[in-house]
Parts: C-alpha cells; sequence; structure tokens
C-alpha cells in the first residue's frame, strides 16, 4: 500500500485516497471552440508513461483535498507531491 | 514413552512437561517444545503423506517452514479442522489432532499409488495431452475425475469457529528473521533508542543458532549468546518481539505484512485470544535476515522417506534430540553438511559421509570428519536410492573428474541426509522489487540493489561465515537505525566450501528414473528436461507447464535446482534464464488471518436511518443500498412482498403512504457563487431560480453521460440544498470538489455533505396535506402559497424543518427534512395522525414501482454510464443558451448525435400476468437468423397495482419512433411478444401532484 504524502495532511495510507489519472490535463477554456478530435484527446488520451508521471490524488477520506503527485510509474517511489496550481519542483527530493 | 529415537540427552524440548498427540489414531507421546515433525521422529515414524501426483510415500525433507512434503490436516474441534499444515512448523501440543492426507482408502494401502506406476502417463504437462478425447468424455468423465484426485489436503465444510485480529504498527526499524544477524541486527538499532520490531517465524528466536552446538560467539557457546541477546533486547523498552510471526508480504512503501501465530500451540486457549492477528507495519526501515534454505540433491528414488535434507537431520538432532536414523548417510556437495555429520556421530549414530567433490576440492572439513572415525567417500555419486516407504540404503559409486563412474556399492541408511548448497530467502527483499544477482560463487541469487529503504544481512545475502553474518546484521542494523555503528565477533569459522550441482551423475538411463526436483509437485528431472525439448524455454513457462515451484511450498527447496537444470539443458548462464517471480505470501496464511473480524456482521460497514429501530419494530424486511439498509417492504400477517407492494402502492395512491427518504445523499452549496457553480455542475440553469423553489437537477460527466440527478431547492441566493441519488453522494461530492478545487478555483463556494445531517420523511399522497397540516407551523400549505416543487423552512412539532413539495410518487407530496437527531419523533407524531387518513407506510420497493408507474428514472437502474440526457427523453431540461457546464462539448461528439441510440420506452407484455425480466433482451424478429440483433433491454419490470397489469421500462435502439410497434422480449426458455410504448404508464400528464 502506498505511503501518499499529502500536501495538507501529510504521509498518509493510500485507502484514505482517490486517484484521479494524469495532473496537468488542461479542459480547454471554451470547450465549444474545439474540434472533436482534440476534444477526444482531452477526454481520452493519456500519455501512460513508463517512469515519471505527474498524477491527481484526492485526499477523500482526509481533507478533501485535490493535489498533484509526481510518481515513478515502475518503482512506485512518490518523488513529490504539490497543490493545485503549482509546478513539481523539479526532479523530486531524491 | 517419548520414543525410541527420543536421545537421551540435550536438545531444546522440555523434558519435565510432557505431550501427547494423535497420529492417524495413534497417540504418541513427546514433549514440550517438539514440532510435530520431531515427536513423529521420535517414534521412528517418517512415512507421513503420499505424494501429489503419484501418490509416492513422502517423509520429512526439512525441518521448517520450507517443508514440502509432510502436510497433514490438523484437528482442534468442531470448525477448527486446518488442512495441509507443515508437520515441521506445527506444535506439538497436548490433545492435538492430526491425520495424514492424499490417499484412500489408508495410508498404507493407497489405491492412488498406481499413478505411481502409471508415470508414463502423468508426464509434464499431462492434462494438456492426455484427456482431449472423445470430447463428451471431458463433462463427464475426466473433469470430475481430475477434480476429485486433485488438491493435498480436504478442505473444511463447517464455517471457521476461530476469531482472528489484525493490528496496524509503525516502527523505524524492522528486522525480519531472528537468527544471527537478525539478533544482532536488533541489538545495534536498538541501541540507538529507536522503536525496533523483531519478527520470527518460529516459536523460539534464534534461528540456526537453536541447532548449534559446537559454535562459540565471543568466548560463549552460541545458545548461550542468543539468550543473552533476546534477554538484552527484551529488556529493552524500544523493542517488541515478535515471535511465531511471519513477514509473508513486502508491499510498497514499507508496507509488511506478517501473520502472527497466536493459540494454536496452546492445548487450553483462553477464549478471549484470537487464533492469528495480521499485522501491517509500517516501517522506516526494513533489515531482511531471512536466512538461506537448503537445497536437494536430484538422484533417483530422492523423495523416499528418511531422506532429509542433511541441516534438518541436524536440527532434529540437535534442537529436539530425537534420531531421523539410527544409520545415516550424509551425501553433499559442499561443507555445510560436515558439521551435520559430526553431530550425528557425537550422538552416537553411525554416520558415513559421501562427498560429490574430488578429495582434493574438499576443506579441512574432512580431516576433521575423518578424525572422528566416520567413514567419509570423495568423489562419490548416488545412484539410486533404495527402499520404499523408508529409505533402507544408497547406491552409490565413484565419479571420475570426467564423469566416468565406477562400481556401485550399497550404503545400508535408514535415513539420509543431502546437501545441494544453500539458497538465499529472497523472497521479500525481492517482493520489495529489489534486483537480483546472481553469485556463481555462490551458484545463487542475491540481493542487489533494493528499490525500497531495506537491508538484507546475512545468509539471505549470501553470507554463510558465522562471524561475517553477526558483523552484516549489526552493521545492518545500525545503519538502518541512522546510525554507522560497526562490530566485529569473533565466531567459530564456518566451513563454506562448496561445488555445483545439477543432477548427479549416474549411469541409468535419465529417462527411466524419478530423480525428483519439487517434491511437492512430483516433478522430476526428465520432466523438466521434457519440458524444455518441448519449446519452453522461459523459466516462467516451464514452472506452469511442469507445475515445479508451486503449491504451498513455493519451491523454496527446488527452485535453483529447477533453474540450474534448465540453464544446463539450453546451455545458457544461470543468469540469463533468470528466476521465476516471488510474490507473496512467503507461507501459506489462513484466509481468517486476511479477513479477521471482518465477516458476518462485521463483513461491511451498515448505515442505518434515525427511523430504521421503528421499521424494524414493524417488521419491515430491508434490502442493501449500497451501505445502507432500506426498509423495503412492511408486511402484514401472512403477506407475501407481491401482496404487501400493491397494498403500499394503493394505500399512496389512495390516501397517503409514508417512507423514509433520509439515504438520500445531500450536499450543501454555498457561497457567493454557488448559483454559478451549479450552472456549471448542472445541465440545468440555475441563474433565475427564485429561493424557495425546487428544480429537478441533472448532472454529466464530462464525457456527456449521465452522473446523478436529484432535486435541487434554492434557500437563498448564496445557498442551495442539493440532493443526490443514495448510492451516488460521495462520487457527486468527490466530482463538484474535483472542478471546484481544480478547474476553477476562483468561485467562491463550500460543499459540505449533510446527508446525514437531516432524517427526510416522504409523505405521500392525496391526504398528505390534511395529515401533516396541524404538525406544521411557521408554512402556508395552501397550494397556491406552497405549489408543487417549492420549498419552505418552518417548524413541525416544533422541530425546525425544511419543507419541500416534492413527488418520487407522482402524488401530493412533501419531504420533510429534520435534523436527524429529531427524525424518529416527528416519523412517530406523524404516524400517530395517521390512523384516520389510512396512513400506511411503505418500503423501497413500493417507491419503485410507484415511480416507474409514473417513468421516473433511477439513475444506475435505467441509466449504466452510456446514457445521455437525451437519451432518457430528458433533453428539455437542459439550458442550451448556457455557454458551457460539464459535458456540454460532449454532447456534441458524433456517437452521442448519431441516429439509432438506445432510448427509454415502456414495454408492455402481450401478455399482461407475465412479468418480464429485469436484464431481458429486446429484439425486433426472434425469427432472424443467429446472432440475432438486440434492440435494448429492459431496465425496470414491476407488477402495477394502479394498471393492474405488469410494466416495464426499457432502453430500445430508436426507441421514441417504434412507439406502437412490436417487438420480441427473451424469457428464460424463448420469447414474448410485447409492444413499445410511452414510458408513462399513470397519470402521464402529470396532474396529481398539483393537488
Amino acid at each position: 500500500m502506498l505511503l501518499i504524502p499529502c500536501p495538507y495532511c501529510g504521509d498518509r495510507p493510500e485507502i484514505e485516497f482517490r486517484g484521479g489519472g494524469e495532473a496537468h490535463i488542461a479542459r480547454p477554456r471554451d470547450p465549444q471552440a474545439v474540434d472533436d478530435q482534440a476534444w477526444a484527446e482531452f477526454l481520452f488520451y493519456r500519455t501512460n508513461p513508463k517512469g515519471l508521471m505527474a498524477e491527481r490524488w484526492n485526499h477523500a477520506h482526509g481533507c478533501q483535498r485535490w493535489f498533484n503527485a509526481l510518481r515513478d510509474t515502475v518503482s512506485d517511489r512518490i518523488l513529490e507531491s504539490y497543490r493545485m496550481g503549482e509546478k513539481p519542483s523539479g526532479g523530486g527530493s531524491s | 514413552m517419548a520414543g525410541r529415537n527420543r536421545l537421551p540427552r540435550g536438545g531444546r524440548v522440555d523434558r519435565s512437561k510432557s505431550v501427547s498427540i494423535a497420529f492417524n489414531g495413534r497417540t504418541l507421546a513427546g514433549f514440550a517444545g517438539d514440532t510435530v515433525a520431531s515427536l513423529l521422529i521420535a517414534h521412528d515414524i517418517h512415512f507421513v503423506g503420499r505424494s501429489f501426483k503419484y501418490h509416492r510415500p513422502r517423509g520429512f525433507l526439512s525441518h521448517g517452514s520450507d517443508e514440502p512434503n509432510a502436510l497433514l490436516s490438523v484437528d482442534r474441534g468442531p470448525g477448527k479442522i486446518d488442512p495441509n499444515n507443515r508437520a515441521t512448523v506445527a506444535e506439538a501440543r497436548e490433545g492435538l489432532v492430526t491425520h495424514s492426507q492424499n490417499h484412500w482408502p489408508s495410508l498404507d494401502f493407497d489405491v492412488g499409488a498406481i499413478n505411481d506406476v502409471l508415470s508414463p502417463v502423468f508426464v509434464a504437462g499431462f492434462y494438456y495431452k492426455t484427456f482431449m478425447w472423445p470430447r463428451r468424455f471431458w463433462d463427464s468423465v475426466y473433469e470430475p475425475k481430475i477434480r476429485a484426485a486433485a488438491g493435498l489436503g480436504r478442505a473444511p465444510t463447517e464455517p471457521d469457529a476461530d476469531r482472528y485480529a489484525n493490528r496496524h504498527a509503525h516502527c523505524d526499524v524492522l528486522v525480519v528473521g531472528a537468527g544471527p544477524a537478525g539478533l544482532a541486527a536488533a541489538l545495534a538499532a536498538s541501541e540507538t533508542g529507536k522503536r525496533i520490531f523483531l519478527a520470527d517465524e518460529q516459536a523460539e528466536m534464534g534461528g540456526t543458532l537453536l541447532h548449534d552446538r559446537t559454535s562459540m560467539i565471543d568466548g560463549k557457546p552460541a545458545q548461550d549468546w542468543v539468550a543473552e541477546a533476546l534477554a538484552e533486547l527484551r529488556a529493552r523498552g524500544n523493542v517488541t518481539l515478535l515471535p511465531r510471526t511471519t513477514a509473508f508480504g513486502y508491499y510498497n512503501h514499507n508496507h509488511i505484512a506478517l501473520a502472527e501465530r497466536i493459540t494454536d500451540h496452546l492445548a487450553d486457549a483462553p477464549a478471549h485470544m484470537p487464533r492469528e492477528r495480521l499485522w501491517q507495519i509500517r516501517a522506516a526501515e526494513v533489515v531482511l535476515a531471512t536466512g538461506a534454505h537448503e537445497r536437494p540433491l536430484v538422484f533417483a528414488d530422492n523423495d523416499r522417506p528418511g531422506i532429509l535434507l542433511a541441516e534438518s537431520v541436524r536440527a532434529f538432532i540437535n534442537r529436539y534430540a530425537v534420531a531421523p536414523g539410527r544409520r545415516i548417510v550424509f551425501v553433499t556437495n559442499g561443507a555445510s553438511a560436515y558439521a551435520a555429520a559430526l553431530d550425528a556421530a557425537d550422538a552416537g549414530l553411525d554416520v558415513t559421509l559421501v562427498d560429490i567433490r574430488p578429495e582434493g576440492d574438499c576443506g579441512p572439513e574432512l580431516a576433521a570428519l575423518r578424525a572422528k572415525g566416520v567413514t567419509a567417500l570423495t568423489g562419490h555419486t548416488v545412484l539410486a536410492a533404495t527402499g520404499t516407504r523408508r529409505v533402507t540404503g544408497l547406491a552409490v559409486a565413484p565419479v571420475s573428474p570426467e564423469g566416468k563412474i565406477g562400481a556401485r556399492k550399497i550404503l545400508a541408511a535408514d535415513c539420509v541426509g543431502m546437501s545441494g548448497g544453500w539458497t538465499p530467502s529472497v523472497h521479500l527483499f525481492s517482493q520489495s522489487r529489489g534486483k537480483l544477482r546472481f553469485d556463481p560463487a555462490l551458484d545463487a541469487f542475491v540481493p542487489d540493489q533494493p528499490v525500497q529503504a531495506t537491508r538484507s544481512a546475512g545468509a539471505a545475502n549470501g553470507r554463510y561465515d558465522l562471524s561475517e553474518i553477526l558483523a552484516e546484521g549489526f552493521a545492518a542494523g545500525s545503519a538502518a537505525a541512522g546510525d554507522s555503528a560497526t562490530r566485529t565477533f569473533a565466531a567459530t569459522p564456518t566451513p563454506t566450501g562448496f561445488l555445483p550441482v545439477r543432477a548427479l551423475p549416474t549411469d541409468a538411463d535419465p529417462a527411466r528414473i524419478k530423480a525428483f526436483i519439487d517434491f511437492q509437485n512430483d516433478v522430476t528431472a526428465k520432466d523438466i528436461h521434457l519440458a524444455v525439448r518441448e519449446g519452453f524455454e522461459s523459466v516462467e513457462h516451464v514452472k506452469r507447464y511442469t507445475t515445479t515451484g508451486m503449491a504451498t511450498d513455493q519451491g523454496k527447496s527446488s527452485n535453483m535446482n529447477a533453474l540450474g537444470l534448465v540453464a544446463g539443458i539450453l546451455d545458457k548462464p544461470l543468469p540469463t534464464v533468470g528466476t521465476t517471480t516471488f510474490r507473496p505470501p512467503y507461507t501459506p496464511v489462513t484466509f481468517g488471518t486476511l479477513i479477521g473480524p471482518s465477516r458476518d456482521a462485521l463483513f461491511d460497514p451498515a448505515r442505518k436511518t434515525p427511523i430504521h429501530g421503528w421499521a424494524e419494530e414493524q417488521g419491515a424486511r430491508f434490502e442493501d443500498v449500497g451501505l445502507w439498509k432500506r426498509a423495503w417492504y412492511f408486511p402484514r400477517g401472512d403477506e407475501d412482498m407481491r401482496e404487501a407492494v400493491a397494498r403500499e402502492c394503493a394505500a399512496v395512491r389512495e390516501h397517503v403512504g409514508i417512507f423514509d427518504a433520509s439515504t438520500l445523499g445531500k450536499i450543501e452549496v454555498v457561497g457567493p457563487d454557488a448559483a454559478e457553480f451549479m450552472n456549471r455542475i448542472y445541465v440545468n440553469g440555475w441563474l433565475k431560480l427564485e429561493p424557495g423553489r425546487c428544480r429537478y437537477g441533472l448532472m454529466l460527466k464530462e464525457d456527456g453521460y449521465i452522473l446523478d440527478d436529484g432535486v435541487v431547492a434554492r434557500l437563498a441566493p448564496d445557498r442551495f440544498h442539493v440532493t443526490t441519488t443514495t448510492g451516488g453522494a460521495p462520487r457527486v461530492l468527490a466530482h463538484m470538489e474535483d472542478y471546484l478545487q481544480t478547474e476553477w478555483p476562483e468561485l467562491e463556494v463550500f460543499l459540505t455533505s449533510t446527508t446525514e445531517q437531516f432524517a427526510v420523511i416522504a409523505v405521500q399522497g392525496p391526504k398528505a396535506r390534511d395529515l401533516i397540516a396541524p404538525l406544521v407551523t411557521g408554512i402556508d400549505l395552501a397550494n397556491d402559497a406552497f405549489p408543487h416543487m417549492a420549498v419552505r423552512t418552518g417548524f413541525i412539532c416544533g422541530v425546525p424543518t425544511r419543507l419541500f413539495r416534492v413527488s418520487f410518487t407522482g402524488e401530493l407530496g412533501f419531504e420533510i427534512n429534520v435534523p436527524a437527531d429529531y427524525g424518529r419523533a416527528i416519523w412517530e407524531a406523524i404516524f400517530a395522525r395517521g390512523a384516520a387518513f389510512g396512513l400506511t407506510p411503505y418500503g423501497t420497493e413500493a417507491m419503485h414501482v410507484l415511480r416507474a408507474e409514473r417513468g421516473f428514472v433511477i439513475i444506475g437502474q435505467e441509466t449504466d454510464g452510456t446514457v445521455t440526457p437525451d437519451d432518457l427523453g430528458l433533453g428539455g431540461m437542459i439550458a442550451r443558451t448556457k455557454p458551457d457546464f460539464v459535458g456540454k462539448r460532449s454532447l456534441a461528439r458524433p456517437d452521442l448525435v448519431a441516429p439509432g441510440r438506445k432510448q427509454l420506452v415502456g414495454i408492455l407484455a402481450d401478455d399482461p400476468t407475465l412479468l418480464l425480466d429485469e436484464g431481458a433482451q429486446i429484439v425486433a424478429d426472434r425469427d432472424q437468423p443467429i446472432p440475432i440483433h438486440a434492440l435494448g433491454h429492459v431496465t425496470s419490470s414491476y407488477w402495477s397495482p394502479a394498471c393492474d397489469r405488469s410494466i416495464a421500462l426499457a432502453l430500445v435502439e430508436s426507441g421514441r419512433a417504434r412507439i406502437g410497434s412490436e417487438v420480441f422480449v427473451t424469457t428464460p426458455s424463448s420469447f414474448t411478444k410485447a409492444t413499445v410504448t410511452a414510458p408513462s404508464f399513470f397519470d402521464a400528464e402529470g396532474k396529481r401532484v398539483h393537488a
């Protein structure tokens, strides 16, 4: 079970969280102006990387805050977590 | 008495405490401290089971948790029968009842033993090859027979009568294994004052030192050193010792699962104690000191009872004071078995040693053994074992360095101790995703780079010399605790010379002998050869095709021999062949331990409304909706469900009914931007909804499909009372929070779940207003003052209420929201007035019927995550002038506007008494060639008291265009004819709610 660093509450076990998929996929500002292909890519296309991935987490059974975390999908190591609207510090703490 | 093979002296058993156990009906005596295995060996019993496939007689191979053969069924009373217990792990205690397995009718006379003669049939992958024809035999003969023959022990038939516990813990350092490395690690780590856990799978801590009579550590006998180390650790307040506790799973971020055996070894376990406890420990650092497994040697009939691993012979003699035989031949390819031979000789047993290594390759251990007067044959191979139910001897022969085999001779023996070298126990390290490295000198995989905060030490790390083991353990423990202390230990040197050998050289035709690799699965060397010959080159494929390394022991003793053999046949270096994946659990874990207290009433939390107790007292039947217990219907007398529901529905239509709607999800949406937020989340428009009014709201996911629905009341310009479906509340709140926090952080809105703050009492029916009117104060209930889809705040029975005039039944109705603590009192006050009005409590089933008669949908029943508002005929609710809302763009996706989508319709079977199956498929023409094109399916189906016939809702391709046409609906045996209708069967214009 992952130990997830909530930026508001600290390290908490994975069961307190709900995963929210890949992070930094901005909802188009004017969805109606987006063509079908671009909209489909926003809705469904994800990079699914092997290695570092920024992903969204919701501390559902805690502070209910959404935040982002940088996780290595191979080792499952979480390098850092950061609040919505923030950028990762880059490369993480190790 | 204590058994004829009990040695007169020594061992760690307590000779002052005798225990007796039963084995296959025989009562046998032993001592406290015995395992079932050592107690049986004391009585010269080795033949304790039949093997999996060939039903060959089997005895003990090892003395520990890696035992593949000696699996017994242990009977501790009704509901406490446990199959496949390793006799080498189960502790002997007074009154324990054990039975051997996998034979019929008895251990001695077993019909299945014919398989040994028929073994050419049971080669690797036989089940893929043998039972091919005739086809019809598969169902009637092969499968039932194979199922009956498969498996080892019998699954218990009674529910488990034991209790299990679980516990979570955190620590700074978890040390797994309390042998020399683990003890040294725990000593070092605990010196720092940090919180240390030390877990070991055995009853006694000390590991291999518990059967080491001769080694000295820092001038003390090894066992004294163990006692002092444990006393020291016990005295330190920062150390928790967990004996009888197996770390079986190493998960992410140093999350370790351990199973602690608490009462199995107690004859009179106190009732309050659980049988086992699941520990889940989150450790900052882990030290793995899990030791190593000895490998068997591969020669013909190496599975005969009485043939054990050499170190196990030593453990039985030294630790348990039992002689596994009186005439013991040790066979080895390395130095470690010499210690066992010396100890056996010291115990007064007749000992011979056979070493595969040429004389010149042997170390000083050879001279030391010969000096004791023990015969040692070097440069010899074993051709075969003799004997069937017990080994009677070994056929050995000299073998030249070129592999030429000389004249054979028979060494008589009633016990053989074999040693094929050692395999570090890297299971937990590998589960932690650490990479392994092949060490050619050790002929084994050892831990390389860890991925988590973990260190391996001692034999688990490929160290076999005692002083090195202690030093490495100490350094690892100190480092894990954040320090860098080291210490040297003066210990007796351990001879560690070793010559890797796969199958022993033989002059026999390899295709005609059974030289076992995997004892538990009856996999022989020739099976491995066959698998590779048939093209299985990946070790993972070889494992699955031959089943080597599977089942309860997971190949702890056998894996390296299998890998080495595969590499040899393929002529590839062993590291390129690799290992199979090590998966949890390390040793078998009972389901009870994993489940813990989560069974029966505690299986899931039960959510109950404030009115639950009242419904119970009225004899309501309940149904589960998510975690909620909801009153389903209220039978009177001997009514069945259909009669009760028909009566409840009629009462609502003709008089008035009362319904507990407290489970409805409720979210308070508050803030200056609340209306704007609602506008973006729902398809409906909210800006113009006046305070005091309600609206039925529909929300979509971004993909355009319906997520949830519910009535929303605007209490004030900046305050909405949102209701959701019972099951959808958490999902909806998370959805709202997601958009609020991540997409529109500029909106000033607060979301609060209020589901459990309100009890909701629905009063529905033509007499609803008259019923509640005298109880309500501060609200004008007159029809024009308080119309349908309005909300008011006031009091009922003096209690503050949010009173909704809404209806999910199609009748005049109110939903009375009161603080949850008052729920039952208000309900009872209304009920007390009800007799004169024909007031009837109704449950969820009647609620479903009433809403279906009107054609109201239930999200999750009429919808399945692929349904749009237009599909339900609710397209008119969409505020199309809004520039954007969640899901709006997707409603224009090509597939969502394409013709031929499934639409909500009614379905009336031609036979009005026939209740269609929910989920039944709908087709246009039953005589089409197969596969018949399905137009859709029935989503809801009920007996309608109001229509006096069956009704159904369905999603049907282009359904609205088919209204009036004929379709066919599947029944369990065939089709039935039905007509497509509009999705409303009663008061289609919806006039009654305005009464």
